[in-house]
């Protein structure tokens, strides 16, 4: 297990040096950041100060060098905007975020597994019709455009939730929630909704696909045949092995809700790392850009992580192979 | 409930005129069609047939264990008696696994890939009763794994189906539906899938179980050397319904349908190496297409023009019967 988990370590940390160096190279190769930055009555010397200031003078490999040089003691640079650690400005709009992906994919399972197992047990009937209907829509309605009508419906012409901001936040563990406040709660519910949608009619879909497949098999007819209730073979039987894909499905798309909130961020002003991301790669914020990848390469491994471990307590037939078992 | 335990009956199960249809877009076909069975208990018969003659829909059938778009249409199920087809969903739940039990043939897909043996052997128990102590039923569980000869069955509870042999899984398989001491085990080609050692072990250990236990047994399979090692009595099926029966010596050794003898002919002897198989010509017809008449004409060597009439199955002997216009003779030499 200590040797599996330190080659995964060692893999992380090459995908992140990889990472850095095509997206540095870039970057460099897109513009020059200080013409974006500076104003358009700057004289040449002016902006000549300003890049020996920021060091764009040198070789990109140079740069580079004292790029991984910091990185590796932690500090990935000042932010070319805001000139503030890159690190610390990512890690002020994480919260929000994560809040935000956490609470869509809650609601995805929440809504998705019932709704899946419903159409799986019964296909032909009208309510598991209704419910395929509404994954198809939920698959093909663009999100922003869900998210418009949402607050035309909710906000404006209902006016019972608000239609941006996070709302009152409390501090747990130091970080700022809304998830803990009512004014906070009506103020997720929408982007969590709009960016849940996708989700739930994924899981719907390979929930229902999961349960048919498993209703099928022989061991469901052998646990029949045992005289075992429908309830127990329903909900142990078949959704434990339904749950296999699942997890594969909803661990890889958990990094996408992170990498993606960025357009339910901008419909609903919700202030996190989209927003962030979006004016750095227009300014050419170099250090912002690089350090929001690396969180997010970080971020992916380690939910690749938890799902391959999440799978050896679902699946026995999976073993962590770490070469000492 | 009352009236059925008062009419309980010298069979185990007995089978009448069932039917067993599959609802299509051009109607319902009959995958099984008025077949009559009856095994008392302790007994062992062989449902034998080609593959889609209908054997394991009728094993389902038993079991009330047919998907739609198939159902039981005509006919009674009498276990001990009582008519399945008449009782309440909950009643057959009841019965299932605790009266009668049922094993599959991939002893690789029966039991569930997740789900440990002790958790899938305890089901088969408190299914039946809710209340039993734990250590009760999973001592019980423990000694059903012993009696089918599985090594450390202590230990064995909590392993996984993934890691057993698929002759294991099978012996787990058959002490699941021994159980709960059922009085009638359906059997549906369990040793198809095995090896010919593992599947000698296997009847053998059935035939003992049943034995010491009164249960009644029956065993579908395809293959006839098979039912010549463990079972007293035959039914030969073809095409949905019963061609022959009869004590297995008999059918053995003078089959009176021309089908049967065609699958006796088809076992490989060890007289003669190097000489061709026989084989019955043509192929199992479709349940939507089945033959006028006699369903076997069109495959059969003797066939007359009155073939085409429908022919019910008849008493020739005390024991025998036959769905057949013109039976072999008796004694008469075959080949």
């Amino acid at each position: 297990m200590t040797a599996y988990l330190l080659r995964r370590g060692g893999q992380t940390l090459l995908t992140l040096l990889v990472m850095s160096i095509l997206v540095f190279v870039g970057v460099y190769l897109v513009g020059n950041p200080v013409d974006v930055m500076i104003s358009a009555t700057a004289t040449p010397q002016e902006r000549a100060e300003l890049i020996v200031r920021m060091g764009l003078d040198q070789p990109v490999w140079v740069q580079y060098w004292h790029f991984l040089k910091g990185a590796l003691s932690g500090d990935l640079g000042n932010s070319f905007l805001y000139n503030r650690p890159a690190l610390g400005l990512i890690f002020e709009r994480m919260p929000a975020t994560l809040e935000l992906a956490f609470s869509a994919l809650f609601l995805g399972l929440v809504f998705g597994i019932p709704l899946g197992v419903i159409a799986g047990l019964r296909p032909s009937k009208p309510e598991s019709r209704g419910i395929m209907a509404f994954s198809i829509l939920g698959f093909s309605l663009p999100t922003f455009w869900v998210g418009l009508m949402m607050i035309l419906l909710f906000a404006v012409k209902l006016d019972i939730l608000p239609a941006s901001g996070r709302g009152e936040t409390v501090n747990v563990l130091g970080v700022p929630l809304s998830i803990f406040t009512t004014d906070g709660l009506s103020h997720i519910f929408l982007p969590a909704l709009n960016l849940a949608l996708f989700k739930i009619s994924l899981v719907i879909r390979l929930t229902r696909a999961g349960v048919s497949e498993a209703l099928q098999s022989e061991y469901v007819r052998f646990a029949r045949a045992k005289g075992v209730s429908e309830w127990r073979i329903v909900f142990l039987h078949v959704l434990k092995n339904t749950l296999i894909p699942l997890i594969t499905v909803v661990g890889l798309e958990l990094g996408a809700l992170i990498a993606f909130a960025v357009v339910t961020e901008t419909i609903f002003s919700w202030p996190g790392m989209g927003k962030l991301i979006i004016d750095a790669i227009t300014t050419l914020d170099r250090p912002v850009i690089l350090a929001y990848l690396m969180i997010t390469v970080l971020m992916f491994t380690v939910i690749n992580l938890i799902v391959d471990l999440t799978y050896t307590l679902v699946d026995p037939r999976v073993k962590i192979d770490g070469g000492s078992e | 409930m009352t009236t059925n335990m008062t009419s309980r009956s010298d069979y185990a199960l007995e089978l009448r005129g069932l039917e067993t249809v599959f609802d299509g877009d051009k109607g319902a076909v009959a995958a099984v069609r008025n077949v009559n069975l009856a095994i008392k208990p302790g007994e062992i018969v062989g449902l034998v047939g080609e593959s889609g003659s209908g054997k394991s829909v009728t094993g389902l059938s038993i079991m009330g264990l047919i998907d739609r778009p198939g159902r039981v249409s005509k006919g009674e199920i009498l276990l001990n008696g009582e008519d399945l087809r008449k009782v309440s969903a909950k009643r057959l739940r009841s019965l299932r696994g605790d009266r009668m039990a049922m094993i599959f043939q991939d002893p690789m897909m029966t039991l569930n890939p997740v789900l440990r043996i002790d958790t899938q052997m305890i089901e088969a128990i408190t299914a039946h009763d809710p209340r039993i102590d734990k250590t009760v039923a999973r001592n019980r569980c423990r000694d059903a794994l012993g009696m089918v000869g599985i090594p450390d069955p202590e230990e064995r509870l909590y392993a996984y189906p993934h890691q057993f042999s698929g002759g294991m899984r099978q012996r787990v398989a058959i002490a699941i539906a021994m159980l709960n001491n059922p009085d009638l085990i359906i059997a549906d080609e369990p040793t198809t899938a095995l090896d010919v050692t593992i599947q000698a072990q296997i009847i053998a250990e059935m035939q003992k179980l049943c034995k010491e236990r009164g249960t009644a047994l029956i065993w579908i399979t395809h293959d006839l050397t098979v039912v010549a090692e463990l079972t007293q009595r035959v039914y030969v099926m073809y095409a949905g319904s019963v061609v022959e029966e009869g004590p297995l010596d008999d059918v053995l050794d003078n089959p009176l349908h021309p089908y049967t003898q065609g699958l006796i002919r088809s076992i490989p002897a060890d007289n003669d190496p190097g000489s061709r198989l026989f084989q019955i010509p043509g192929m199992t017809p479709p349940i939507d297409r089945m033959p006028k008449g006699c369903r076997f004409h069109p495959r059969c060597p003797y066939v007359q023009l009155d073939c085409l009439n429908d022919i019910e199955l008849t008493q020739t002997s005390a024991a025998r019967s036959v769905r057949c216009a013109h039976p072999i003779n008796q004694g008469e030499q075959v080949s």
